[in-house]
């Protein structure tokens, strides 16, 4: 097999790569200041405690310093001065489609948002740059009491459910992004599920940047009481811009007693997108927590979805694939917080890195002092397909005590050249043969999303693979 | 006279050297002083005991009184080709009666001297790039002596060379440093042992550079017994040239804060580069180990396999990268660390890590916290063995898994003895 193949790789991205101008009505300009976030919470007429909270982040934001220490040095290259952190065109999101205004209705129409709504969802919110532009939640799981809005909606409309656990999964302070989240949030979603609820279809959220040099901040709440279940899909596209853009979400999940979460994720940011996002889940008493994140777009992506497994019994899992293409950086994996006996939790991660791309997997498992029973595995491979491709794992796995039983297996590889003789005997093009043996390393991962989910997986790993060979 | 306040001009050490390397260790000497202490989130320093760093109540070791009980008590593994015996950096002893000529076995002093090529081409020629640069800066500002050993070409030396370190006196501090050349070729065995002469707080800062040749072989082995006060450094570095082979094995039964640095470069195509650690960690002990697998050429192979017994309130810290730079392709590299906790006070850490620039590699790393196996012990207590001497026999048979990577039945069993004795004393 030729190991020196073409590194340039044209990305199909066509889907999402485009963009109207817009007139928006509230635009917080360019650049950070303590006027920057009393303008959003002005414009968004925030209640006190939110306005503190938000200070409270930007302060923060200015202390932490860049954890280039560790993580790349390509952060450096955000230029905070130049961002836009608040455009919209109003606060209410529209509650049904003929309401959204014509171009963003446009936009998600390319996208197949509202008929992917009609085929199988049970609710969906789409949000347009700062704001939520639609939310509808079906008739049917609304009288069950399922609550599922933006996140402005949700901290004025339940106030009681949603201070409780806003800021207390992922404090402000856990990060330098996580505190800019806090200083500039805007839009994502707030979620209930009432107890013993088992919401049958997924509840979809579609991110939308539309504007250059914006900077989205979007906000996620889900608290799934007791011994209910959902599941939690989104999406992210941008128009590929000139110059590079900022995405920095903040994503919370509760699961009380029995409870189940699973929130999927499939990101395919353009690639000029800063893609920082901290996702950390509590898992109460014999709750599981179940994060299914698949990167293949951004320029940079960092993202290490989290568990907390705070009660007796409880679960964490991570399913990870990432794809780095020319010029990518897929930096993502997991934390695990064993913090009860008999919490279990599961890592599985596979890369696949070509052309000039670079994945990382960074992993962290923490098992404390005088727990039994606990058990974490993790396992990682890793595919590289080119001479100029990189990858790298760097996991931290703390152990005290004994009666825990913690295993770590990572694993680089590439495809053997066996398989592609064998494959290009039987009349198969060598890119074909190629495509085919990456959809393999990762089909026992892509199965676990759903179906519609797969099946445009294998699709943009296809189109991801096309000309990667020479 | 304390370390980190007495320049080199002030300690007299200088006559002992020729002037090039006087000046040399004032450079280290400046070196040291210019260097930041390790802080909180420095990654080489993540999970460490910062507070084990502060040195400063340390001096400098005075020659000792009493050689010859230091030499009674270096008891050696039966056939030997040489034995030296620093004491507080002092050679006490240097019987080579059994080396093949044209070996050179010298203090480096006199390496230095004599041999200056020789010497300046492998004396700590790499950058300390494992967390400990200011600490070998130290080392090199304040080294009195040595081992210098250096194997020509073909030249097969059969049984091996033990070099012992004592260290005596409290609060003080010895500089080992052990350097081996091995030619094309060439074959040699040699044990670093680490020794406190009493129950003392001391510290050492050792150095050892391991050069093996095209087609050479080494084994090399460090058996550290400080006093379970002491504060130790093993920085270690290892060049492997064309289709030579090194394996090197870390045995740690003593000190209170013990780091550990092991750097391998994979110079020459179908180099290889076995690293060995056997880590029974007792009391509040905390071993903190760095090490780096790089493969700068195609069809090279390192492994690495690291064994940690935790027991009392110990705590280790493993951080292992394999890296294949670009165009070492067809690399081979594993990587396994594995924790036995004994203990519900233990701790242990692990951050195995890879980056891989090259394609057409397998490489692959592993880490495994576990407790002793409930099968196994019922299996030996139905058989009348006590449950502390069952717990015992399966930590020296995890262990033992380790010794076996060694190719030298005599060298493993002589070792076996050495950490029998450690395992029985440490209940």
């Amino acid at each position: 097999m030729s190991t020196e193949t073409k590194p340039d790789i044209d990305i199909d991205r066509s889907v999402g790569d485009f963009r109207y101008e817009m007139d928006y009505a509230f635009d917080a300009g360019v650049g950070l200041t303590e006027a920057t976030i009393d303008y959003i919470s002005d414009v968004k007429g925030d209640p006190d405690w939110v306005r503190a909270f938000r200070k409270e982040g930007y302060r923060k934001f200015l202390e932490k310093p860049m954890p280039t220490h560790w993580a790349t040095k390509d952060l450096e290259s955000i230029v905070f001065e130049n961002i836009r952190y608040y455009l919209s065109q109003g606060q209410v999101p529209k509650r049904t489609w003929d309401e959204v205004p014509d171009d963003i209705k446009r936009t998600f129409e390319r996208l197949g948002i509202p008929e992917q709504e009609r085929k199988f969802l049970s609710g969906v919110e789409a949000q347009f740059d700062s704001e939520a532009a639609y939310s509808n939640i079906k008739a049917a799981v609304g009288e069950q009491g399922v609550i599922f809005v933006g996140s402005s909606e949700g901290l004025k409309e339940h106030p009681e459910i949603f201070k409780k656990w806003f800021g207390k999964v992922i404090p402000s302070g856990d990060n330098k992004f996580s505190a800019l989240n806090s200083a500039v949030f805007s839009g994502g979603s707030f979620i209930y599920v009432p107890p013993g609820v088992k919401v049958k279809h997924p509840l979809q959220a579609y991110f939308r940047i539309n504007a250059q040099n914006f900077g989205q901040f979007e906000r996620t709440l889900i608290i799934v009481d007791e011994g209910a279940e959902l599941t939690y899909m989104e999406g992210c596209t941008a128009p590929k811009f000139e110059t590079a853009t900022l995405h920095s979400a903040v994503v919370e999940l509760v699961a009380m007693k029995g409870a189940k979460i699973q929130y999927i994720t499939v990101q395919n940011w353009s690639s000029n997108v800063f893609n920082l996002v901290t996702k950390r889940g509590i898992a109460h008493e014999d709750a599981e927590v179940k994060w299914i994140d698949c990167n293949i777009g951004s320029r940079l992506t960092m993202k290490y979805p989290g568990v907390v497994m705070k009660g007796k019994g409880a679960r964490g899992e991570v399913v990870s694939i990432a794809l780095a293409g020319d010029g990518q950086h897929q930096d993502t994996g997991a934390k695990m917080i064993h913090a009860a006996d008999n919490t279990t939790s599961n890592i599985i991660s596979k890369s696949i890195s070509l052309g000039t791309g670079r994945a990382t997997y960074r992993g962290m498992v923490h098992v404390p002092k005088h727990l039994k029973g606990c058990k974490n595995n993790t396992e990682c491979d890793a595919l590289l397909i080119n001479s100029h491709s990189r990858t790298d794992t760097y996991p931290a796995i703390s152990v005290r005590g004994q009666g825990n039983a913690v295993q770590h297996e990572a694993s680089v590889s590439q495809i053997s050249a066996e398989q592609i003789f064998y494959m290009q005997q039987r009349g198969l093009s060598e890119a074909a043969a190629m495509s085919l043996a990456v959809n393999g390393f990762v089909n026992d991962l892509v199965q676990q999303f759903p179906m519609e989910y797969s099946v445009e997986l294998k699709r943009l790993i296809d189109l991801e693979m096309e000309g990667s060979v020479g | 006279m304390s370390i980190t306040t007495t320049s080199p001009a002030e300690t007299g050490n200088s006559t002992n050297w020729p002037e090039w390397f006087s000046n040399d260790q004032n450079g280290a000497w400046e070196l040291f002083q210019s260097l930041p202490q390790p802080k909180r989130n420095d990654e080489p320093w993540r999970f460490a005991n910062l507070k084990a760093l502060d040195l400063s109540d340390f001096h400098l070791a005075v020659p000792i009184q009493d050689a010859a009980s230091l030499i009674t008590r270096s008891l050696a593994h039966t056939n030997l080709a040489a034995k030296l015996i620093f004491a507080n950096e002092v050679l006490i002893h240097n019987d080579q009666s059994g080396l093949p000529s044209g070996v050179l076995l010298l203090p480096l002093e006199e390496a230095a001297k004599n041999h200056e090529e020789l010497f300046r081409k492998s004396f700590m020629t790499s950058d300390v790039r494992l967390g400990s640069k200011k600490f070998a800066a130290l080392h090199r500002a304040h080294l009195r002596s040595g081992a210098f050993v250096y194997v020509p070409q073909g030249v097969v030396i059969e049984q091996p060379i033990e070099i012992w370190h004592w260290v005596e006196g409290e609060n003080a501090t010895i500089f080992p440093h052990t350097l081996i050349v091995l030619e094309e070729g060439a074959s040699a065995t040699v044990v670093d042992h680490f020794v406190s002469s009493r129950d003392e707080r001391s510290l050492a800062i050792a150095v050892n550079d391991l050069t093996v040749g095209t087609n050479a072989k080494l084994h090399y082995v460090g058996v550290q017994e400080w006093s379970d006060k002491a504060t130790a450094f093993h920085i270690n570095t290892t060049e492997v040239e064309k289709e030579g082979v090194s394996t090197a094995l870390q045995m740690n039964l003593g000190g209170a804060y013990v780091r550990g640095e092991s750097d391998s470069h994979l110079l020459g195509e179908g180099s290889r580069s076995v690293m060995l650690s056997i880590n029974p960690a007792t009391g509040n002990r905390e071993i903190d180990q760095r090490t780096f697998q790089d493969h700068f050429a195609p069809r090279a192979t390192s492994d690495l396999l690291y064994h940690n017994a935790l027991a009392d309130s110990s705590r280790t810290i493993f951080a292992g990268l394999i890296k294949v730079e670009e165009h070492a392709h067809e690399t081979d590299a594993y990587q396994k660390v594995r924790n036995l906790m004994l203990s519900d006070e233990a701790e242990a850490n692990s951050m195995p890590g890879l980056e891989i620039l090259a394609d057409n590699v397998r490489c692959t790393h592993g880490a495994t916290s576990g407790e002793l196996n409930e099968d196994e012990l019922f299996y030996m207590m139905a058989r009348g063995i006590g449950p502390k001497q069952a717990a015992q026999l399966i930590v020296r048979g995890f262990f033992g898994t380790v010794l076996e990577r060694l190719e030298n039945e005599e060298l493993q069993a002589h070792l076996g003895e050495i950490l029998d004795k450690k395992l029985s004393t440490s209940e």
